[in-house]
């Protein structure tokens, strides 16, 4: 490690071009009145070096790229990746795209849940995302901040095929054509060779590719007819994505299948407000012109009642704040979560004290992880001395006897742990025995912080022992003997002279051990009990029961950041120079 | 939805064309369960018999059942999903089917009538938990006790709020670290009717209630986070009582013998069973289509009991539950569902924790670390 600084080991005998360069440069400043130094060929002596060193440099580059690239795409890239999803946000804005661009002037503060208009946009966002079975998953995410939205997205997915039925059977009874597919083709396209309107069908591919994920390319053999999506826009834009869905999807033909509700429901908007169809004479028109005084009778289609019925959180406050407040691309919500306070309307707040968690793990963990690293130096420092003192056959034996543990897996090594430690395991029966314990108060040693500092330290032991022995072993003997000859006690030989040399051991043992500690989980989860988990846990849990990435990500994020702060602590402290492996 | 109609449709014409569309089947196939005695159960009463009737099939299996939706919805996101057949438990299978990771399923298309020609939608009846779930079993988790730790004096403990009696039953119990079940069990013994359990714990005073209730013994609980851990716990005598699945407890109390019965009462049924993943090339799915109906079958659900003691999800196969194959016991005494066993149970509420959990699970893991 302590070559990351340098350039390398040749810079202190052999000359580089770097060096020329930096000579050049303070010769050019000493003859600056003589103009610049020139080589051989003319070109300045800088420029000419420069050229050297970046062919130097560039070779370098090349000889490491295939390190280089692999260890970004398969490490490097799926951390950022990880990470990045702590911000990420896209999933509420991308599955209702028209609810929260209509919902972002709602007033919060208002007493009422937000008016017919926002929840026309979510009546038409909701059929595409139920259609295409993405509603329940944005009802997961918004679970996690508000309790109850994952049913009721669940509950309004099903429902939403039902919203202005009586309208829809009127429609149907008034003439069977609202039913036939062929016919519903035909109005579309505004028949054979009439002007298409592309623009449209573009816009909802993009929608339908932004909403699922795929790309939804292709041909579908429809274009929506221009005069057709004028005179009637929301009927064609949901056509328009209904035949997309269909031809692209579904993989049927767009002419051969009933339009969705979502149409229907369209058209009867399109109609009652006012479509004019006087100068209109396609495909359709008579039936259109019935239709638009039929409806005039008919009651306008709520969708506020619709969706309160669907679920009754509809109508609450919260709920619309939830979405509102969730609405952006990006959100600090996780990271706010992961230190125990909560994004609200009007800015980050904390959480109520009985959920309050996260910032109490992290000061566990790291207190925890400190005191395991300090107990495997009092443990380690002795046997890595004891190791580099001994003839080479018996340092052998006993380097096998360190390094035994690390071949045993380490679910094994925890669960022995716990046969030691439990209240019936050995160490308990040995202490009754000799009557140091009472049979009736065993002592508890396990399931709490104490089980785990004794599990880890065992575990972590080989990490702090190997780079102590590596270091003291090429700590020569004749220092300690030339202080002891010079009048020493023991103790001074050792403190002043033999414990200063092995310091890179220790530092290097402790920055593993820590590092490693940090992120444990599976000891701490076997034998932690409810004391001695460690916020891992909690990354785990988040990873693989909650599902709650973006909270993993976050939570991950912030311990990665303390890692690295307490990295560049040690080494304004110790200096990270002062670290050896060997 | 017209996409999966599409599945259905075609999977019900290979179904229909058995054996002879055998060469559209993919050769091999990964089973994902859950390792241990209740996957060798899988093995040996629906895989063995279905490789007998396939022999060119190569079956994979995967242990990371309780890991699977975290893994399906990475393969998902890496566009690559190498599972064919999943084993969860319902509560999985209704995420999954939620995130649009499993494939919806039409029980009466896709799965095999009962004998006497009842349809699979109502041979299952109410356990169709969701659209993508296919029932296999009904397991409970449940209490068991040391028979030699019982007090001197006290009756054996056989009310689920014995658990929460310090004084009559001192001792450790075994609890699993996390609130479901032991949210309703403190509950249900805080006077809270078995009815109203739900609708008081949707409150924040029901769950402050509960975990008030939980408090009462919260120092001499060992908190357990897998299923393993029960059972030995109990056999090494660390804990009086202790939750756990009960095809665990059977195998300690009838298979090792140890001095440990069961407490059935206030026993919470949960449901376990396959689902598809989303997006299977039409080889595997069709596989994977031609294993469920086999497997799912009125004779291949009782035939699991014969390996281990939990209840097979078809009515019809209840009757065809018969003795132990390695024990020579009989096994419905030992089934959560016979009618001595479930006189008091309690069925999970799966649409309710699917709301609640991330917040009563904070709230729960936040009382643990005080």
């Amino acid at each position: 490690m302590s070559k990351l600084k340098s350039t390398g080991p040749q810079t202190a005998d052999a000359p580089t071009p770097e060096d020329a360069l930096h000579e050049a440069k303070s010769l050019n400043e000493a003859g600056k009145k003589d103009g610049p130094m020139l080589a051989a060929d003319g070109t300045p002596l800088k420029r000419s070096l420069a050229r050297a060193l970046r062919v130097q440099k560039m070779r370098a580059l090349m000889l490491i790229a295939p390190l280089l690239v692999f260890v970004l795409v398969t490490f490097i890239a799926p951390i950022v990746d990880m990470l990045f999803r702590s911000v990420e946000n896209q999933i509420v804005s991308n599955t209702l795209p028209r609810a929260t661009a209509a919902v972002e002037t709602w007033d919060a503060d208002a007493e009422e849940a937000p008016g017919e208009a926002v929840f026309r946009a979510l009546y038409s966002d909701m059929f595409i995302a139920s259609e295409a079975k993405e509603h329940t998953r944005l009802g997961t995410r918004l679970n996690y901040e508000q309790t109850g939205l994952s049913s009721m997205f669940r509950s309004t997915g099903r429902a939403v095929d039902d919203f202005g039925e009586a309208q829809i059977d009127a429609l149907e009874d008034l003439n069977d054509v609202w039913e036939d597919e062929a016919f519903w083709y035909a109005l579309m396209t505004g028949g054979e060779g009439a002007t298409g309107n592309s623009d449209l069908l573009e816009a909802q591919r993009a929608r339908l590719a932004q909403l699922t994920g795929d790309s939804f390319r292709g041909d579908i053999g429809f274009v929506p007819g221009a005069e057709i999506s004028e005179l009637l826009p929301q009927t064609a834009r949901a056509y328009a994505t209904f035949a997309l869905f269909t031809a692209i999807a579904d993989e049927d033909v767009v002419a051969e299948e009933e339009p969705w509700e979502a149409v229907k429901v369209g058209l009867i908007e399109d109609l009652k407000g006012g479509a004019d169809l006087s100068g209109y004479d396609g495909p359709g028109a008579e039936e259109l012109r019935a239709a638009q005084e039929m409806l005039q009778d008919q009651p306008a289609i709520v969708y506020k009642d619709a969706f309160i019925a669907a679920d009754e959180g509809w109508g609450s406050n919260t709920t619309w704040r939830t979405i509102q407040t969730y609405s952006p691309e990006f959100t600090s919500g996780y990271f706010l979560n992961a230190i125990d306070m909560q994004k609200g309307v009007d800015g980050a707040k904390a959480r109520p004290e009985n959920q309050q968690i996260y910032i109490m793990l992290f000061q566990r963990t790291l207190f925890m992880s400190l005191v395991i690293c300090a107990s495997c130096i009092l443990l380690g420092y002795p046997v890595a001395y004891l190791l580099s003192n001994l003839p080479v056959r018996s340092a052998n034996l006993l380097m096998i006897l360190v390094l035994l543990p690390f071949w045993t897996s380490l679910l094994v090594r925890t669960s022995a742990w716990k046969v030691m430690l439990q209240q019936q395991g050995v160490i308990n029966d040995v202490m009754v025995w000799l009557g140091l314990v009472d049979d009736a108060n065993r002592l508890v040693m396990i399931n709490n912080q104490f089980g785990t500092i004794v599990a880890m330290t065992h575990i972590l032991l080989p990490f702090m022992i190997l780079p102590m022995y590596s270091v003291m072993s090429t700590i020569p003997p004749a220092y300690v003997r030339a202080a002891r000859s010079l009048g020493a006690t023991q103790w001074t030989a050792f403190w002043r002279v033999y414990f200063p040399q092995s310091v890179p051991g220790i530092g290097a043992g402790s920055i593993l051990v820590f590092i490693l500690a940090i992120g444990y989980y599976i000891t701490p989860e076997i034998v932690g009990g409810t004391t001695g988990t460690f916020i891992s846990n909690r990354i785990a849990y988040h990873i693989s029961s909650s599902l709650n990435w973006g909270l993993a990500a976050a939570l991950g994020t912030i311990l990665l950041a303390a890692v690295l702060i307490l990295y560049w602590a040690y080494d304004k402290i110790v200096g990270i120079d002062n670290v050896k492996l060997g | 939805m017209k996409l999966t109609t599409t599945f259905l449709a075609t999977t019900a014409l290979t179904v229909a064309a058995g054996t002879a569309m055998a060469e559209d089947m993919a050769d091999s196939m990964t089973l994902v369960s859950w390792g241990g005695a209740y996957q060798k159960s899988q093995v040996r009463a629906y895989a063995e018999p279905y490789k007998e009737m396939h022999p060119e099939l190569e079956v994979v299996w995967d242990e990371s059942s309780n890991e699977a939706v975290a893994k399906l919805r990475a393969m998902d996101e890496a566009g690559n999903i190498t599972w064919d057949v999943v084993d969860v438990v319902a509560a999985d299978a209704l995420r999954l089917c939620d995130e649009g990771l499993a494939m919806e399923i039409d029980p009466d298309e896709v799965l095999a009538e009962a004998p006497d020609g009842t349809s699979a939608e109502d041979d299952f009846g109410d356990l169709l938990v969701g659209d993508c779930f296919i029932p296999q079993i009904v397991y409970s988790t449940t209490f068991g006790y040391r028979t030699d730790m019982v007090p001197e004096g006290a009756e054996a403990p056989n009310d689920i709020c014995d658990v929460f009696d310090l004084e009559t039953y001192p001792g450790k119990r075994a609890l699993e670290k996390r609130p479901i079940n032991n949210m309703e069990w403190a509950l249900l013994c805080d006077g809270v009717a078995k009815d109203e359990v739900y609708d008081v714990l949707a409150t924040p005073e029901g769950q402050q209630q509960a975990l008030d209730k939980l408090d009462t013994i919260k120092d001499d609980v060992i908190w357990w986070s897998a299923g393993a851990d029960t059972p030995q716990l109990l056999a090494d005598g660390e804990v009086f009582m202790g939750s756990t699945y009960n095809g665990r407890l059977f195998s300690v109390i009838e298979e090792q013998d140890q001095p440990v019965a069961m407490m059935w009462d206030a026993q919470v049924f949960d449901l376990d069973g396959w689902i598809i993943p989303a997006g299977l090339p039409e080889d595997r799915l069709a596989r994977a289509m031609d294993f469920i109906y086999f497997a799912t079958d009125t004779q291949r659900l009782a035939d699991q009991a014969k390996y281990i003691s939990y209840g097979p999800a078809r009515k019809s196969s209840a009757p065809l539950v018969g003795k132990h194959a390695d024990l020579g016991i009989e096994m419905a005494p030992h089934m959560p569902t016979d009618p001595e066993n479930a006189k008091n149970t309690f069925l999970y509420n799966y649409e309710f924790w699917a709301d609640y959990r991330d917040d009563i699970d904070a709230k729960f893991q936040a009382w643990l670390a005080q």
